[in-house]
């Protein structure tokens, strides 16, 4: 008899090959070969660790650092993170003196509306989690339903496996990851999917990290539905919408990274601006900032061109309220009663 | 009988780390990554089987140890190895190969003679193995 | 300068370019400082050493013009011709530094000299009559580059570093040889079981000496069926694929192509020839090999005898792009470390212009020009010549992984016996090789790597105990003078 060729060559049959997604397939002698690296044992129970020369090994506190300065608010996702690395660096400390925990899962969940920093986040925590050792890379893979779902039988297998050996060694992120769930299309393939991931969380926990990420309501439902899914996350990480003064503060930021800045009255038309854009559809945080600045640049760079003549420094910098003031958003006929900033 | 094709042969078999710190040299290469498995291990069988595509966006070694712990669940008794290939002008060639699994027991070859006209040999290399069908050479 | 050399000639015929008699070579438009090479000239570098009282630029020329269009005296026929395309031009000429009375002359010689794909033309131009010249006292041919447009017309390499490698099944490590020793004497008999144990116990190849070629003591026919013996035999026990190297050198092309056939035809992979036998004859089995799917493996004899001094002759890495040009897949090269003439620097550049595609001009390895091989195949290297297993960490940095080290002595001196020798070779490379890999530093750590793999080999263990020590330290005669690259 013939091995099952067609098996090899389209991976179709690895899932039925191992229905119960069971462990200890997986953690097979590669696993245990990278466990053995990580053991580092020795030391007596009266010898000392330095906790503090340990942080500064790794230099972990400059990307904690950066994650502060570059994001607006987000308190609580800071302080899971700094949490999480607290755990890791003690965790390394812990098997100098032989002492075996359990590796953390760290597969998580980031919930929040678009532009909330998700993606950000998630590329620091990568690259924390190589700088204690917990990941080999660090890179991240950002992929959508469409990177991991096949069209036709037998496709999907190979493409998300694919995708998940691409991730290795560092953070699979999944955007939207509600979209692999199909509930009303029983033979969608995205189940085959979720079910190829969730084997691989599992026996993969030593080179991979999964971050699933979307809406928080349709996450909800997602995990409802997938409570295999579910029990693997342990972080569930929100990110909420910013406040108006927070949105404000980030548009500063991206301003002074690009060399613009705003007189107070551009700054109090701005606001205003945000205010309105806030209150309307497919606003997206940070994003919807970023953009509003982006068309502000271009009427900036229109209003001098028109002006013509001798122009200085300050003039190249300095956005002014007309360059914000000709947006749409103004026109809006609801809130044009609104009081316009002169 | 132990076959000794691949670049490590001659030496113990290599250990998982080991298999990794080579295939993190190939990764480093930027060359691809196949795994592959046979059960004739004639030198002429150049077509091993294909474990699935070659990997060609990895930046883990631990990607392609997945893929060797899945293929030697499937084939406990099959030869396996892994090839890297060197895409680049000029080569666009396997660049290392070595094998990461044999069977438990090797019969290895008969040498077949056929006396030919003014003292000339036909030779015939014929695995032992090869007598059995495709798929139950080494036992399971 | 030029009065003295035409003495009995008056002014006015000095200036005419067409007056009968003998002028300078310079004066014929042989030296020509302001010509700027074509990318289809074929370029020359030769050491000259003129004889006192002789210029440098008019010894120049006169190696221009009498490895070109010139003769000794004016020939009015030069004028039904346009010759100054056909008459080589040097264009440039150094002093050497360090080396007084020597002068380095750049040539360039119009792609129409040369008759498309024959090496035996090129050198009966370049090197035919020039190198006997009474101007000079000294004559070296240093380095040459082949325009693309030239090289393509050779057919290179029958089968080339790649296809070999996928002819064997073997990659990543250098492959290993053994030239059967004694070099004469050995029956048939006798030489097959070395081919056999040899094979069997880890090399990839054995090879015939250079010498060994049809004599009383063992006929080729004979020898050839029991080394193939002993080839089948050594693949059986090892499943993998072996070769020997069979010299099919003879006294006429009709008497090799007949060695070469029965060698094909009793399923040997690889013949060999000698250097002796001339370009042309190479050339034909170089065809031969292509056309039959054998590799052709060449041994260099008696290329020392004018490539080793540093003042005259030609150098290796001229032969080597002749070599690969008319096409072999093997070529010994030089070792660095064994018993054979080989300066580290000048060796590495041998390599490099035999396996790479593009090779830039570095005067520390003695490369004068930038060569482009447009896409003719690589041909392997071959280091043979007083080279053992504790060598393997400078074989490995030195010479790199596409490349064939052929350890005779080390391999049959072994006092385990011969399949022990080849299996402590193998073990080497394959240590160093995994060593490399992981990221450790070859010369350095090696060392450590090969002593660590003999705890678990007594084959190796011996061959690090019998030879660790060995080495052979003379000063190398061909070292690279450090000359400023031509500007080109």
């Amino acid at each position: 008899m013939d091995p099952p060729l067609g098996d090899l060559r389209s991976e179709s049959g690895s899932v039925a090959d191992d229905p119960s997604g069971s462990s200890e397939l997986a953690v097979g002698k590669g696993a245990q070969a990278a466990i053995e690296l990580y053991s580092e044992t020795g030391l007596g129970a009266d010898e000392t660790v330095d906790i503090t020369k340990e942080r500064e090994a790794s230099s972990i506190d400059e990307v904690l650092d950066r994650l502060d300065a570059d994001l607006v608010g987000l308190a609580p996702v800071k302080t899971r993170i700094r949490e999480i690395s607290a755990l890791l660096l003690v965790d390394r400390l812990r098997r100098r003196y032989g002492l075996h925990s359990a590796r953390p899962t760290l597969h998580m969940c980031f919930t929040g509306s678009p532009g909330t920093g998700k993606t950000t986040v998630a590329l620091r925590m990568a690259e924390i989690l190589k700088r204690l050792g917990y990941l080999e890379k660090g890179h991240l893979v950002a992929v959508s339903r469409d990177d991991l779902v096949g069209q036709y039988i037998g496709h999907t297998a190979p493409k998300t496996r694919e995708v998940i050996k691409r991730a290795m060694g560092g953070v699979l992120f999944i955007d939207e990851a509600y979209y692999l769930y199909r509930p009303e299309n029983e033979r969608d393939y995205g189940q085959e999917t979720i079910e190829i991931l969730l084997q691989m969380m599992e026996s993969q926990r030593q080179d991979l990290v999964v971050i699933l990420a979307g809406y928080k309501d349709r996450m909800d439902t997602f995990f409802r539905s997938n409570p295999g899914m579910s029990s693997r996350i342990a972080h569930h990480l929100d990110f909420p919408d910013y406040t108006l003064e927070e949105l404000a503060a980030i548009g500063r930021l991206m301003l002074a990274e690009q060399g613009y800045e705003m007189g107070s009255e551009a700054e109090a038309v701005f606001a205003s601006y945000l205010e309105r854009r806030m209150r309307q559809p497919r606003f997206a945080n940070a994003r919807s900032v970023r953009n509003a600045l982006e068309r502000a640049r271009l009427r900036h760079a229109d209003r001098l061109m028109r002006g013509g003549g001798v122009l200085r420094k300050a003039d190249l910098v300095r956005l002014e309220p007309e360059d914000l003031l000709k947006s749409r958003v103004f026109d809006d006929p609801v809130i044009s009663g609104a009081a316009t900033p002169t | 009988m132990r076959i000794t094709q691949g670049a490590f042969s001659y030496l113990p078999d290599l250990t998982e780390a080991e298999i990794g710190l080579q295939v993190q040299y190939a990764i480093d290469n930027g060359w691809a990554i196949a795994v592959e498995l046979t059960d004739d291990p004639h030198p002429r069988n150049t077509y091993w089987e294909m474990w699935g595509l070659p990997m060609f966006e990895i930046s883990s070694p631990s990607a392609v140890l997945h893929e060797i712990d899945r293929c030697r669940q499937a084939f406990p008794s099959h030869y396996v190895r892994v090839s890297a290939y060197d895409a680049s002008y000029g080569r666009q060639t396997t660049a290392l190969s070595f094998l990461v699994q044999r069977p438990e027991k090797e019969p290895g070859f008969r040498l077949d003679r056929q006396e030919r006209s003014d003292r000339r040999i036909g030779y015939q290399l014929h695995a032992y193995a090869a007598d059995r069908p495709h798929g139950e050479r080494y036992g399971a | 300068m030029t009065a003295q050399m035409i003495d009995g000639h008056t002014a006015d015929r000095i200036q005419s370019r067409w007056g009968p008699g003998v002028i300078p070579y310079a004066q014929m438009g042989y030296w020509n400082p302001d010509y700027e090479p074509k990318d289809t000239d074929i370029l020359a570098a030769f050491r000259v050493t003129p004889q006192p009282g002789v210029p440098p630029e008019e010894a120049a020329a006169a190696v221009a013009g009498e490895s070109s269009t010139a003769t000794w005296t004016v020939v009015w026929t030069d004028r039904l011709t346009t010759y100054d395309r056909y008459q080589a031009k040097c264009f440039r000429v150094d002093p050497v530094p360090g080396s007084d009375g020597q002068y380095m002359a750049y040539i360039a010689y119009d792609i129409d000299l040369f008759e498309e794909g024959s090496i035996a033309n090129m050198t009966s131009s370049i090197i035919g009559n020039v190198f006997g010249f009474k101007a000079l006292r000294a004559l070296r041919l240093e380095d040459i580059r082949i325009p693309p447009g030239y090289a393509k017309t050779f057919q290179g390499p029958p089968h080339g570093i790649v296809m070999e490698r996928e002819y064997l099944n073997k990659f990543g490590r250098p492959l290993l040889g053994a030239t059967v020793k004694p070099k004469l004497g050995l029956s048939a008999r006798n030489y097959g079981r070395v081919v056999f144990e040899a094979l069997r116990g880890g090399l990839d190849f054995t090879k015939d000496d250079e010498n060994i070629n049809s004599q009383p003591f063992m006929r080729w026919r004979d020898r050839f069926l029991f080394a193939m013996e002993g080839v089948e035999r050594a693949q059986a026990s090892t499943g993998e694929v072996k070769g020997h190297y069979m010299n099919v050198t003879a006294a006429t092309m009709e008497e090799m192509y007949e060695r070469a056939e029965l060698a094909r035809d009793i399923g040997s992979v690889v013949v060999m020839v000698d250097l002796t036998v001339g370009y042309t004859a190479i050339a034909s089995m170089s065809r031969w090999a292509r056309r039959n799917g054998v590799l052709l493996h060449l041994h260099r004899a008696g290329h020392s005898t004018f490539t080793r001094q540093k003042n005259h002759g030609v150098s290796f890495r001229v032969v080597a792009k002749w070599c690969r040009l008319m096409g072999v897949d093997h070529l010994h090269a030089g070792t660095v470390v064994g018993k054979l003439e080989g300066d580290p620097n000048m060796v590495q550049g041998y390599y490099d212009t035999l396996r790479l595609g593009h090779v830039d001009a570095n005067p520390i390895q003695g490369l004068l020009f930038e060569q482009d091989w447009a896409s003719l195949a690589g041909v392997m290297p071959v280091a043979s010549g007083g080279i053992h297993a504790a060598q393997m960490p400078q074989l490995l940095h030195y010479l790199g992984e596409d490349t064939i080290l052929q350890f005779g002595g080390g391999t049959i001196g072994h006092p385990m016996g011969i399949a022990a020798g080849a299996a402590a070779n193998r073990i080497a490379v394959e240590a160093m090789i995994k060593a490399r890999n992981e990221g450790r530093n070859v010369l350095e750590e090696g060392p450590e790597a090969l002593r660590q793999a003999a705890r678990r080999s007594p084959e190796l263990q011996m061959a690090l105990d019998t030879w660790g020590e060995i080495s052979f330290n003379y000063e190398s005669t061909d070292t690279a003078d450090v000359i400023p690259t031509p500007s080109m």
